[in-house]
């Protein structure tokens, strides 16, 4: 089998295949499982993860030589735009060495951890990685293989020299899948997107057996069984065969109408065979939570036919209704992280053109209750917080609890001592710490969740060039002494910015809310406080100054009509804008001021 | 082309007297026999200057030789042309701006005055302004436009800081400046306006108002105070962006104003507009056109127009801007009689936008009878009195709304384009509201 997952940083777009377009359906029979390789690349951002792909995919006439092959498989606005992979990609890549024809299955991976589920479910479907140290010039390419062959290559994506050595290493490194065709079918699935006409796509990886159209199948998860319409490689775009086979890896469409029936990590077998599922993925669990709103209520219909038609594609995301007295109704969503709602956010905004509000994110808090009313009301002692206005007061409480995660950092160790400074900085506690090789270091500390959901990945990335990688896991909930905190602007509080804080960050958090809120809101014609209060305590306070002049100095016959002009863009903003109390916000002022809070 | 001169320097002896009865006038203008739509002040662009201010983003050339011949001539083509094609009967006013207008020969300016006169009334008392750079123009050359029938002068003083004029890349010195001023007076007496820059990089409050206080010492009975606002594409804007200058720090330009704006007050200037102050009642009249959304015909390569069309009664005025570069805008006038390259009908609701946008820049702002003379279906009490956003501003002291009309108070008027964003939304929104029937902006 040979199932590659290619890690590259922009690997998603996958345009037509002109060289290589299949008229007929091809006969995948004809590649045995021994002619298959699966990998994957991994790379630093900025490495050429992408630059590689792309020569890969010309070499092997996936795609045409041109010089507009520039990040083909950079398909969304928001990952071209920000550099980044959201989604795993697959290509399948069909190859002649030595008078015999290989495939070669490329399966790209996001490189923020934010994404990691998408990666790691991405990884277990191949048996070897491309380690792409710098690829942009001359550069390197590490080959490893599962059985732990290293292999160094000195090529240039950029130029294209050298690149075709990396296709026969990948076919005389890597090992074939150990899988066989004439096994009853388990296959994985590994990807799954949403087609308006088709329904569901299921990406797979084929472990054992055969699949073809008619056969009837049963999700392991679900226990439901469909009847294959279609299945076929992607390379890159979906091409449909006549079967998949062992160690192949391509797509499937067997009648699914929502991507959460075909759970990414489910194992599918035949009806009437079933096997031994495989392990499976922990599937995606959102850690922050925020809420979201419509700019004008009139809008909330379209935003709800957005959100459906976004959340098809990211079964990662979780929705439940909401509704605010100052925000009206909207929704309460789970993400797995930051970037993954700002990601989000940006989609709905440019594939879907819904102008939204959003909410301060929050991680989900407990709180252990003690009075007697709310935990009727509740019906259970111990609740969930993932809205802050729910916090319940601290005489109502015996103790709150917050998410901590096991977070391991690995790193050169010159920058050792600046990440440990950044871990105490959020609260973390040290687990252990081991040099993993003469110069890198991994580091283990618990982490409360809130500590790092907001930028921590950032301040890692930066202090330490880039080089610093960090991954983390559950790790439960500890006690914790937390408070709730309003920013108020003129004595009203801001709904899109209570936050939940523990007791000793509160001024320092409140403090840089307040100096960042100052910098974004626009002047108005009367002074603005900006206050952080717990309770009625005010810990914090900056002031934004009025606007003492504001009026076009010369306005003459000629200046009119660019005045008029000016004049009615800007009213035409206003509507746009939030109002609290008689203050006026735009609506991205207070996704600014989140950004890079600590 | 002697006859223009003749006949120029007859028009400013009857000016000169027609000075002293208009002085008292508040800008408004004497009563005129002819309707509005047969009333059009004319500005008229000289597009050409020695050399390039560091803050100008002004339509205007620097020439390595004008032929002023054919420039003159096709001004005076246009002028001929416009006026037939307005229909407009009387011209109150004239303006000859640039550019450097003072950089035109006086007989250039005598020509266009006469087309004027040929194709309109112009009456004695018309106000015609040249605005004059202190180096281009001794006093002799003064003289000769005064004979052209030039009779107030506005000067491009912007500033009595040597150093502050090297900044802005002004060809003249303070004590040019202020030769020429005594020169003016001495030819214009009563009629002759100085420009004052403010919020300059690096100017500090003190330092400027000793400049102003100076000034006062010298001017006349005018003065444009203007805040420098920093245009893409100048190299002031370029020295800015790269941080070869400080950026100008708009709370010390907003404390000069407020400053500025009261010492000249105490002085005994009436400010009756944003920039503009006078005293024993010398407004400048052409320019109150622009507030009170008048007619008027620009003349000149960019110029800008506002009128209606002869023999389009009852339908609305054209926004009219005339072809930018001068040699494609001589030809076209040598072709059709006149440069329009852009003509756009301005609805009714964008008039009474202009309406309120220009007049609450005056010290008079939008008076009822005012209003009512653009015909609107509602009365600016219809429009504003009940709004709640509208009466937070009255509240808060930067708006006023009786039974004159609605003005900015002292402290709004600084910071009028604000309350702009209230107001010209609830115009819009009252007028959707009362003429759904009208196609928007029809």
């Amino acid at each position: 089998m040979i199932s590659c997952v290619l890690g590259a940083e922009n690997f998603f777009q996958l345009l037509f295949c002109s060289s290589f377009a299949l008229r007929e359906k091809p006969d995948m029979s004809k590649f045995l499982v021994e002619d298959i390789r699966n990998f994957s690349i991994i790379a630093h951002v900025d490495h050429g993860k992408s630059t590689l792909a792309d020569r890969l995919l010309e070499l092997t006439g996936t795609i045409d030589k041109t010089k507009n092959n520039k990040q083909v498989l950079d398909k969304l606005q928001v990952e071209r735009e920000r550099g980044i992979t959201v989604k795993a990609q697959t290509a399948s890549l069909f190859y002649s060495f030595q008078g015999k024809q290989y495939l070669l299955n490329l399966i790209d991976t996001p490189g923020h951890v934010d994404f990691s589920y998408e990666v790691s479910r991405s990884l277990s479907a191949c048996q070897g990685v491309l380690l792409v140290v710098d690829a942009n010039e001359v550069g390197f390419f590490i080959l490893y293989s599962i059985c732990h062959h290293t292999v160094c290559f000195v090529i240039s994506a950029k130029l294209g020299t050298n690149v075709e050595s990396v296709l026969q290493a990948v076919i005389e490194r890597i090992p074939p899948p150990k899988v066989h065709r004439k096994n009853p079918l388990k296959a994985l699935v590994f990807d799954s997107t949403f087609d308006q006409y088709r329904g569901v796509i299921a990406n797979v990886a084929l472990f054992d057996g055969v699949v073809s159209k008619g056969d009837k199948i049963v999700s392991a998860h679900t226990q439901k069984m469909y009847e294959v319409n279609e299945v076929g490689v992607l390379n890159p775009n979906e091409q449909s065969t006549h079967k998949l086979y062992a160690g192949q890896v391509g797509y499937l469409i067997a009648g699914m109408k929502d991507v959460t029936e075909a759970q990414i990590g489910d194992t599918l077998y035949l009806h009437n065979h079933p096997v031994e599922p495989l392990p499976g993925f922990k599937s995606a669990k959102p850690m922050v939570f925020a809420g979201m709103y419509p700019v004008d209520q009139s809008e909330y219909n379209n935003l709800k036919s957005a959100l459906e038609k976004l959340t098809l594609n990211d079964s990662s995301v979780t929705v439940h209704r909401d509704s605010s007295l100052a925000l009206g109704a909207g929704w309460r969503l789970g993400f797995l992280g930051l970037l993954h709602m700002e990601v989000f956010n940006q989609r709905l905004e440019q594939e879907y053109n819904a102008s939204v509000i959003l909410t301060t994110p929050t991680v989900p808090y407990k709180a252990v209750l003690s009075s007697a009313k709310l935990i009727k009301e509740y019906r259970q002692k111990e609740i969930t917080i993932i809205n802050p206005a729910q916090f319940p007061d601290k005489s109502k409480v015996t103790e709150y609890l917050e998410p901590i995660v096991l977070g391991t950092i690995i790193t050169p160790d010159e920058y050792t001592g600046k990440i440990m400074m950044l871990c105490q900085a959020r609260r973390a506690v040290q687990q252990n710490m081991v040099f993993i090789d003469q110069n890198r270091v991994m580091l283990k500390y618990i982490f409360p969740l809130n500590e790092i959901v907001v930028d921590f990945y950032d301040s890692l990335k930066s202090l330490s060039s880039g080089y610093a990688s960090f991954d983390y896991e559950d790790a439960g909930y500890q006690t914790a002494e937390l408070v709730k905190m309003d920013i108020l602007l003129n004595g009203n509080s801001i709904e899109e910015l209570v936050t939940i804080v523990h007791r000793d960050k509160a001024h320092t958090v409140g403090k840089t809310i307040c100096e960042r809120l100052k910098d974004t809101l626009p002047r108005q014609l009367f002074e603005i406080a900006i206050q952080a209060a717990i309770g009625s305590k005010i810990i914090a306070r900056e002031t934004v100054k009025p606007y003492r002049k504001n009026v076009l100095a010369k306005c003459y016959g000629g200046d009119i009509t660019r005045k008029m002009k000016l004049l009615k863009r800007q009213a035409e903003g206003k509507k746009r804008l939030r109002k609290i109390g008689n203050i006026e916000v735009p609506k991205d002022a207070f996704i600014k001021v989140l950004k890079n809070t600590n | 082309m002697v006859l223009p001169a003749t006949r120029a320097r007859g028009l400013v002896a009857a000016t000169k007297a027609a000075q002293r009865r208009r002085r008292v006038d508040s800008g408004g203008g004497s009563p005129s026999p002819e309707p509005a739509s047969r009333r059009a002040a004319v500005y008229v662009h000289w597009p050409y200057c020695e050399k390039r201010c560091s803050y100008c983003n002004f339509n205007k050339y620097i020439p390595r030789g004008v032929e002023e011949a054919a420039v003159r001539n096709c001004l005076v083509t246009e002028v001929h042309t416009l006026l037939r094609l307005s229909g407009v009967r009387r011209v109150e006013s004239v303006f000859f701006g640039g550019g450097t207008p003072s950089l035109a020969s006086p007989h250039t300016v005598a020509a266009v005055l006469e087309a004027v006169a040929q194709s309109a009334h112009l009456p004695a008392d018309s106000e015609v302004t040249l605005e004059a750079n202190p180096t281009s123009a001794p006093a002799s050359r003064l003289a000769e436009f005064g004979a052209a029938g030039v009779n107030r002068l506005s000067i491009g003083l912007q500033s009595l800081d040597d150093t502050e004029l090297q900044l802005l890349g002004r060809t003249h010195s303070s004590s040019d400046a202020l030769r020429t001023l005594a020169e003016a007076r001495r030819l214009f007496p009563g009629r002759v306006s100085v420009d004052l820059m403010l919020g300059l990089p690096a100017q500090q409050v003190g330092p400027w108002l000793r400049q102003l206080q100076e000034l006062l010492h010298h001017c006349d009975d005018h003065l444009s105070l203007y805040q420098l606002s920093l245009e893409r594409g100048t190299a002031l804007f370029a020295q800015v962006q790269q941080g070869a200058l400080p950026a100008p720090d708009p709370e010390l330009a907003a404390e000069m104003y407020q400053e500025g704006r009261a010492m000249l007050q105490e002085a005994g200037f009436r400010q009756y507009e944003v920039s503009n102050f006078a005293r024993n009642g010398a407004l400048s009249t052409h320019n109150w056109t622009y507030w009170q959304c008048g007619q008027y015909l620009g003349i000149g390569p960019g110029a800008h127009g506002r009128f209606m069309l002869q023999g389009a009664e009852g339908r609305t005025r054209e926004a009219r801007i005339q072809t930018l570069e001068p040699d494609n805008w001589m030809k076209e006038v040598m072709l059709f009689g006149h440069g329009t390259r852009k003509r756009v009908p301005l609805g009714k609701l964008e008039l009474l936008e202009e309406a309120l946008t220009m007049g609450l820049r005056t010290d008079v702002g939008l008076t009822h009878q005012h209003w009512q003379q653009f015909e609107p279906p509602l009365t600016l009490w219809d429009i504003f009195g009940t709004n709640r956003e509208v009466k937070e501003l009255l509240e808060q002291d930067l708006l006023l709304l009786d039974h004159r009309g609605l003005r900015c108070s002292w402290k709004g008027l600084a910071v009028l384009d604000s309350l702009l964003l209230t107001l010209l939304p609830q115009l819009q929104k009252t007028w959707h509201q009362r003429t759904p029937s009208l196609v928007p902006g029809g």
